[in-house]
């Protein structure tokens, strides 16, 4: 499944990016890799952007930057 | 009789001069550090200060120079470089702030101060800060940086923290992980300063050896390239440093690297960096 897809509160893995670049770049730097856990923090009141916690800080993503975020929440584990 | 140790605090000197056999020792550095403020000039050393945003880079400055540098807790407290520096050892030492980074790729105004510094100017130390309740986050930093030079002191920050939370990190095995000196610190209770110091001298002093962590070597005929481009790059702009770092961005075609090459600003950026080390 893809990050924005993720509810609030509800916890995932990251299991891929599809982002190029310097926008992959950013999101490595700040914690977003394969294998870390992310969880949905909140929305804000228009319902974009999301904050997610990941690595202990939260940080905010545009809707279409989680789109391209696979994650695994573990539902058909 | 109880006799109260001499707590190497930031705030006071210490009065009493030790013995001159504890020179190796936590307290004999702490006594005889002399904060000099803004007096940097005819430095010996240069020390670089960098770490994520909002690790206390600006707390640790504040405790080696004696100087107020604004501190706050929230990231971007810093966001251009400053400067001060203290005599330990009959050595004069020059400290540069720098504003927190995540990354030594990343492109935001701030974050290409501190880039530039550590990447250009050379410095003789760099310690970077880390926060130990975030450990895993800031290693990717330390990680970078370890790429670029081996001259590197990591100093693990807000330990009293960690412990409030239940967080221990295991410092000797991190160390040998890393291959640089790792020093436990809650610098704004002025703990592990003097330990601190201690690093620093011995890595100015050549007496540290350090085994750098490094990324696995390079595909050959990616190691071809990057030592072609390197040489290139040396030829071109003579006392460039990182000249195979910054290769390998133009390999990767990063822009704003690439940018610099070509309108020379690169090399105006060593420059500029080295001088104003040596000024």
């Amino acid at each position: 499944m893809k990050l924005d897809e993720l509810r609030r509160t509800e916890r995932a893995v990251v299991t891929g990016l599809d982002a190029q670049g310097a926008e992959r770049r950013r999101l490595m730097d700040l914690g977003v890799m394969p294998g870390v856990e992310i969880v949905a923090e909140g929305t804000s009141p228009l319902g974009d952007p999301t904050a997610y916690l990941v690595r202990g800080s939260v940080i905010a993503l545009r809707r279409c930057q989680a789109r391209g975020i696979d994650v695994d929440d573990g539902a058909h584990r | 009789m109880t006799v109260d140790l001499p707590i190497p605090s930031a705030v006071s000197p210490l009065a009493e001069t030790p013995a001159a056999s504890c020179g190796s020792c936590t307290l004999h550095n702490a006594a005889n550090l002399k904060r000099l403020g803004l007096h940097v000039d005819g430095c010996d050393a240069v020390v670089a200060l960098a770490g994520n945003p909002n690790t206390g880079k600006s707390t640790v400055f504040n405790a080696l120079t004696g100087l107020r540098q604004h501190v706050g807790n929230w990231p971007g407290t810093t966001v251009s470089r400053a400067e001060g520096g203290f005599s330990l050892g009959g050595s004069a030492y020059k400290v540069v702030d720098l504003p927190g980074t995540y990354s030594l790729l990343s492109n935001s105004r701030d974050e290409d101060v501190a880039r530039d510094f550590l990447l250009f100017g050379d410095p003789d130390v760099t310690v970077v800060v880390v926060d130990a309740t975030r450990l895993e986050r800031n290693l990717n930093l330390v990680l970078q940086v370890l790429q670029v030079t081996g001259r590197v002191v990591v100093a693990l920050n807000l330990m009293d923290e960690a412990r409030r939370h239940g967080i221990e990190v295991d410092v000797r095995h991190l160390s040998r992980e890393l291959g640089v000196p790792v020093v436990p610190m809650a610098a704004r209770r002025g703990e592990g300063v003097p330990e601190l110091l201690g690093r620093i001298a011995d890595m100015t002093s050549g007496e540290t050896r350090v085994r750098p962590r490094r990324q696995q070597a390079l595909a050959p005929v990616v190691a071809r390239a990057v030592d072609e481009l390197a040489g290139q790059l040396s030829a071109e702009f003579p006392g460039l440093a990182n000249a195979r770092w910054v290769a390998l961005r133009l390999l990767e075609g990063d822009a704003g690297t690439e940018r610099a090459v070509r309108d020379g600003s690169l090399g105006d950026l060593a420059r500029q960096q080295t001088a104003r080390i040596a000024s």
